[in-house]
């Protein structure tokens, strides 16, 4: 059984030079429960598949099903983090922000608070609860955003490079803390990155992508036990793997 | 504390050409001549009904001109069709000088409050409207992105993100728009009101050569500004955008 499902989706953008393709003619499927890293260079349109499953973006061609259904537009049944810190809505307490999903679906006051406190604490940060995002590090932002990101209960996370704004040693930190956080929720995951080693730290399997256009070059199932130990030689030797899948391209061309 | 320097500075000056007998003491009243004045009107009421009067016009236009010019402007900044309707009639409009409109005003609803009110409407409707209509245009994409994937819609979507999210503009254009306000109705109750008003008495004040109960007027005039600005909107600013992050003080 798969849980969520991509069928040959092609996406074009219109620009004032022509129409340019986005991704073509991609298919992939997860299992429930899977961690998936999409990696590949900039603008090889990673972020806009992820666009597409989250719904902001409309292939052309192709369908996106999770759980079995068809979707379209965005829904409560995808939770989304993106890279930019300025995600997270300023007027808001680091737990009102996680709350905001709650509060969308008419849960009471008390009940999401309780639950957002909740999700607060599997990212360490119940103590910042009352804290206004402008406050926190970069760093502690990002978990506020998978905390918000997880508080409603989706089905799926997607996530877009959250990472790839920190600095190298807190970016460490908050893989590992993800890599928690996910056998905790054992939520479906969609994670789009340009870094190999964090894709091997993560990921299940992992999809390359190479541009123009956007296409899948190849799948890498992550055959390593948990927690990964980015100083084995199993670990660097899928590094490699998936480096020369990315680069077999430029010598192609 | 260096505010206090530059007043005592300023009028030390001001009392040095009062009393240097360069002008007749009727036209440039002393410091002390001007606060027994002011003392004298406040003690008798006078000066605060005038005050109230004034007050209460600015009140009026302004709460008009909020209420107009955030509707429109945020509809402008969510609407196409909107935007297209009506930037044409505001880019005409607004050059238009509010006080430009008394006689055609006073004209229409004769002299009195209705008239001084809708000239302090139009002088305060238009910053209100193009910040809010800036502000919504401005909001960060990814709180919009963000507040969607999360269930928000409608309404909610527009108080809970929208509404907060374009609020620095906003503030920004409550501030001018008082400004605007508070210029338009001295200007205006010098046109159109009779027997009421601070503006009315510095313009009526000139025809018994008052120059005491003109500038006692005029310093009414900035004070209330003054409380107006550093205390609500201060106040308002600090409770809300400073706390949150989204604008910061300067630095000192």
């Amino acid at each position: 059984m798969h849980h969520i499902e991509i069928r040959n989706v092609t996406l074009v953008y219109d620009t004032p030079n022509g129409r340019v393709p986005g991704v073509r003619g991609v298919s992939f499927a997860t299992a429930p429960s899977e961690f998936l890293c999409i990696v590949g260079p900039s603008g090889c349109g990673k972020t806009t598949l992820l666009n597409i499953i989250a719904g902001f973006l409309a292939p052309a061609e192709g369908e996106i099903r999770i759980g079995g259904k068809a979707v379209t537009g965005y829904g409560l049944d995808r939770g989304i983090v993106f890279q930019d810190f300025a995600q997270l809505f300023p007027w808001r307490t680091a737990l009102g922000n996680v709350a905001f999903g709650l509060e969308m679906k008419g849960v009471p006051k008390a009940e999401r608070e309780a639950i957002a406190l909740e999700q607060l604490r599997l990212v360490k940060l119940e103590k910042f609860a009352g804290a206004y995002p402008h406050h926190l590090s970069g760093g502690m932002q990002q978990r506020v955003a998978i905390a918000r990101a997880l508080a409603y209960n989706p089905a799926v996370l997607l996530m877009d490079e959250p990472f790839a704004a920190l600095d190298a040693l807190t970016r460490d930190e908050m893989q590992r803390l993800l890599a928690e956080v996910w056998r905790a929720t054992r939520k479906t995951v969609v994670y789009v990155t340009h870094n190999v080693a964090e894709a091997v730290y993560l990921a299940d399997r992992v999809i390359v992508m190479t541009p123009h256009p956007g296409t899948i070059k190849a799948e890498v199932p992550i055959r390593l036990p948990r927690p990964r130990d980015p100083l084995s030689v199993e670990f660097l030797d899928y590094q490699k793997q998936l480096l020369r899948h990315l680069t077999q391209k430029e010598e192609a061309r | 504390m260096k505010a206090v320097v530059s007043f005592v500075v300023a009028a030390a000056l001001y009392e040095l050409v009062a009393r240097s007998g360069w002008f007749a003491q009727a036209l440039v009243p002393t410091l002390p001549a001007i606060a027994a004045t002011l003392w004298r009107t406040l003690a008798d009421g006078s000066m605060l009904n005038h005050a109230v009067a004034t007050v209460y016009r600015v009140a009026a236009g302004l709460g008009l001109a909020c209420a107009t010019g955030l509707a429109l402007g945020v509809l402008m900044g969510r609407f196409r069709a909107v935007e297209a309707f009506f930037l044409p009639l505001v880019n005409v409009l607004m050059p238009v000088p509010s006080l430009a409109w008394a006689p055609v005003f006073i004209l229409w609803f004769g002299l009195g409050n209705t008239a001084t009110i809708l000239i302090v409407f139009y002088a305060a409707t238009f910053p209100m409207l193009l910040n809010a209509w800036t502000g919504v245009r401005a909001v960060n994409p990814l709180w919009l992105r963000a507040a969607g994937a999360m269930g928000a819609r409608g309404a909610e979507l527009f108080w809970k993100v929208i509404v907060p999210a374009t609020s620095p503009f906003v503030i920004t254009g409550l501030r001018l728009a008082f400004q605007r306000a508070w210029i338009a109705v001295v200007g205006a109750e010098m046109l159109a009101a009779s027997d009421f008003g601070l503006g009315w008495v510095i313009f009526d004040a000139k025809e018994f050569l008052n120059a005491d109960v003109m500038l006692a007027s005029l310093a009414v005039i900035g004070a209330i500004g003054f409380a107006f600005e550093r205390l609500a909107f201060g106040a308002l600013e600090r409770a809300t955008v400073m706390r949150w992050g989204m604008v910061r003080a300067a630095k000192a």
